[in-house]
C-alpha cells in the first residue's frame, strides 16, 4: 500500500503533523521508541501549553493530546519499535526503509513528513579538557535518566552552559535531593528563558556564573570534580582564574541542532544558520512533497508552535499543485522561518518565526516588497535564545523581492 | 516584609522582569505586560507560589517512574517538602492522567496527581 504521507518521528511535531492531514488521506507514523511523545514523554515540568490550550500542562499530558487524537483517527496507522534507516526518492514518491523487530522493510509515500527533532551539542563541541568519565552527560540525558528510568546520576553537580534544559534539570536534580552547586555559561549573558533563571535557579538560591566555563575534567572512570575558570571577550579561559569544584557530575546543555542526516542524503536543501532544511510557508523542502517540520527543521523555544508549524504541513499534504517561489532576504536576523514563499499559493496571512542576530536594546522590523514598507513591528528588547513570531498579510508575486530588516532604533544595524 | 521586590514573571513564556513596591497598602507593579503579572508580583511579595512537578517511583517495569505534579499551585516554601515526599511514594497499579496519588500533599490542601495514563503503557489495569 502507499501511503498519502510517511510521518518520520512521532514527537508532537510528527503527531500534530499526521493529524492535520485530511481524513481521506492515509498516513503512516514511523516512531523509533515504544510509545509517542517524543522528547515530551521525559519533560515532567509544567508549562506547555499556555498558548495552544490557555493551561500549563507538563510534557507527558500535552503529549497525551495528540496521543489520544492520533489512535482515535482511522486513516492514522503507527508503527513503534521502528527506525528509519533510510529514504529513496523514486518516481511521484518516497521509499522509506526501516528495521523493527520484524526486520528490515520498506514503506511508500508519495509525500514524507521529516519530524524526526533534535540533538544535543555535546560536550566534544565545546572544548572540555580531559577524560570522558562517567557523570559527564548532556542535560538531555541527565533527564532521561531521571524521569523516565527513575535514576539520579549526579548528587553533587556543576551543569556547564545555561540553555533551558541545564536550568530545567538544575531544578529538577534538587527537588530529587542533589546538591546542584552552579551553572556556567561562558556567553555575558544567560542563554534559557527568564522564567527559567527565575523558577529553576533563583528560586532555589543555585548561583548563575556568568563569562565562566568549564576548562578540565578530573576523574578517569568516574568525574571527581571540574575545573572552572573566566573566559575573556573571545570566550577563552584566562590564565590564573582557574578553580577547582569537587563534584561527581557534569551536567552540559550548551543547544540543540536539528537532526537532518535522513534529509541531507536525501538531497534536501539546508540553511546554514538554522542547521535545518530550507521550506516554503507550507513546511515544504527543496524537494517536491517532503516537508520538514518541528525542532528537525529549526529548534523552537515552545512547543506549541511546533504543533502550530507541523499542522500547516500535514494540512498541506495532497494538494501538490504547482509552485512558485521567491527567496525571503533578511539582514540583523539570526535566521528566518520560512526562508522562501510560494508565491502562487499565498493564504491570507503568512507566519514567520526569527531569531535576532545579537541581542538588542528597542528595535524595529521593517518588511519590504520591492522596497516598499509593508509591515513594521517595534519590540522592546531582543535576545537570540528567544525566536519571535510575526504573521504577515502581503501580496507577492515571482519576481518580487521580500526582505525583513531588523535594526536598533538608534539608527544602528540590529 | 519585603518594601520592594524585582522578579521575573514566571506565568507565561514572556518572562516579563517586574518591580513591585509598597506603598502603604497597595503594591505598584511595573513591568508587566498584561494583568496577570499584577497579580504574580503581588503574590511574590506576600505570599509566593509554586506548582509542583516531578516523578513518584511505580511497581512497573515499563514505567520505573511516573510523572506528577500538584493540582494547583502550593505556597512556596512547600515545595522542597513535597519533593522529599515524592521520594517515598510507590504506585502500585496503573493510574489514569488526572487521578489522584495523594491527597492534600504536605498538609497544602492541594492534591498530587499523576499526569499521564499509566494503562496505556503498562497494559495493565490490576493491582501487581
Ligand atoms: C532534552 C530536551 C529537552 C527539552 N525540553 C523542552 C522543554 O522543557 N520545553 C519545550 O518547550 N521544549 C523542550 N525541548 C524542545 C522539544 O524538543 C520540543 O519542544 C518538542 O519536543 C519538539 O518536538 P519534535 O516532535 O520536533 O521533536 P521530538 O520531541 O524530539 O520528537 C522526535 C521523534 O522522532 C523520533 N525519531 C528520530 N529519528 C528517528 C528515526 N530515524 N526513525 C524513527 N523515529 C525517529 C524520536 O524518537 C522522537 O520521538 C527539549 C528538547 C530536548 C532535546
Ligand atoms: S506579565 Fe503577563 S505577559 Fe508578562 S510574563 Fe507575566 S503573564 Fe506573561
Amino acid at each position: 500500500m502507499r501511503y498519502a504521507a510517511i510521518v518520520i518521528g512521532g514527537g508532537p511535531a510528527g503527531m500534530a503533523a499526521a493529524c492535520a492531514v485530511k481524513e481521506s488521506e492515509k498516513v503512516l507514523i514511523i516512531e523509533r521508541e515504544a510509545r509517542l511523545g517524543g522528547i515530551l514523554k521525559q519533560c515532567v515540568h509544567d508549562g506547555f501549553g499556555v498558548i495552544r490550550f490557555g493551561e500549563k500542562l507538563s510534557g507527558p499530558e500535552y503529549a497525551d493530546r495528540f496521543i489520544e487524537e492520533v489512535y482515535a483517527r482511522k486513516n492514522i496507522d503507527v508503527k513503534v519499535l521502528t527506525f528509519v534507516t533510510s529514504i529513496e526518492k523514486e518516481n511521484g514518491y518516497y521509499r522509506v526503509s526501516t528495521t523493527s523487530g520484524a526486520g528490515i522493510e520498506t514503506h511508500e509515500g508519495e509525500n514524507l513528513i521529516l519530524a524526526n527533532g533534535c540533538r544535543e551539542r555535546t560536550a566534544r563541541q565545546v572544548n572540555i579538557h580531559g577524560t570522558r568519565p562517567a557523570g559527564l552527560m548532556t542535560a538531555g540525558t541527565a533527564q532521561n535518566l531521571v524521569n523516565l528510568l527513575g535514576v539520579n546520576p549526579a548528587k553533587r553537580c556543576v551543569i556547564l552552559g545555561s540553555g533551558d534544559i541545564g536550568l530545567i534539570m538544575a531544578r529538577r536534580l534538587t527537588l530529587e535531593g542533589s546538591q546542584v552547586l552552579g551553572v556556567y555559561e561562558a556567553k555575558s549573558s544567560p542563554s534559557g528563558l527568564q522564567r527559567n533563571l527565575q523558577q529553576c535557579l533563583y528560586d532555589f538560591g543555585i548561583p548563575l556564573h556568568l563569562k565562566k566555563t568549564v576548562t578540565l575534567v578530573h576523574g578517569r572512570d568516574r568525574v571527581e570534580g571540574v575545573t572552572v575558570a573566566d573566559v575573556d571577550d573571545g570566550m577563552l579561559p584566562i590564565a590564573g582564574t582557574e578553580e577547582y569544584i569537587p563534584c561527581d557530575a557534569l551536567i552540559v546543555s550548551v543547544g540543540l541542532i536539528p537532526e537532518n542526516e535522513l534529509a541531507e542524503k536525501l538531497g534536501v536543501a539546508m540553511d546554514a544558520k538554522t542547521k535545518g532544511p530550507i521550506v516554503d510557508q507550507y513546511m515544504m523542502t527543496t524537494l517536491d512533497g517532503v516537508y520538514s517540520v518541528g525542532n528537525a527543521l529549526h529548534v523552537h523555544d515552545l512547543v506549541d508552535y511546533v504543533s502550530e508549524v507541523s499542522e500547516t504541513a500535514g494540512k498541506d499534504v495532497g494538494r501538490r499543485k504547482e509552485r512558485a517561489t521567491i527567496e525571503v532576504l533578511s539582514r540583523g536576523l539570526g535566521y528566518i522561518v520560512p526562508q522562501r514563499i510560494d508565491v502562487k499559493n499565498l493564504e491570507e496571512k503568512t507566519t514567520y518565526y526569527f531569531r535576532t542576530a545579537r541581542e538588542t536594546g528597542k528595535a524595529k522590523l521593517t518588511v519590504t516588497v520591492n522596497g516598499v514598507e509593508i509591515y513594521s513591528k517595534k519590540y522592546s528588547a531582543l535576545r537570540p535564545p528567544e525566536a519571535e513570531r510575526v504573521s504577515i498579510k502581503h501580496l507577492l508575486k515571482a519576481g518580487d523581492e521580500l526582505k525583513f530588516v531588523l535594526e536598533e532604533d538608534d539608527g544602528g544595524k540590529a | 516584609m519585603a518594601e520592594r521586590l524585582e522578579t521575573i514573571c514566571i506565568v507565561c513564556p514572556n518572562g516579563c522582569r517586574l518591580t513591585a513596591v509598597r506603598k502603604g497598602n497597595v503594591i505598584e507593579v511595573s513591568g508587566n505586560k498584561c494583568p496577570r503579572g499584577i497579580t504574580y508580583a503581588e503574590a511574590e511579595m506576600t505570599a509566593p507560589k509554586r506548582s509542583f512537578t516531578g516523578t513518584v517511583a511505580s511497581v512497573f517495569k515499563e514505567m520505573p517512574v511516573v510523572p506528577v505534579r500538584t493540582a494547583g499551585e502550593v505556597d512556596k516554601a512547600k515545595i522542597l517538602e513535597i519533593a522529599a515526599r515524592t521520594r517515598e511514594i510507590l504506585l502500585t497499579r496503573a493510574y489514569a492522567a488526572g487521578e489522584v496519588a495523594e491527597e492534600n500533599v504536605c498538609g497544602t490542601g492541594v492534591a498530587l496527581i499523576v499526569t499521564t495514563d499509566m494503562r496505556k503503557v503498562t497494559g495493565r489495569t490490576e493491582e501487581l
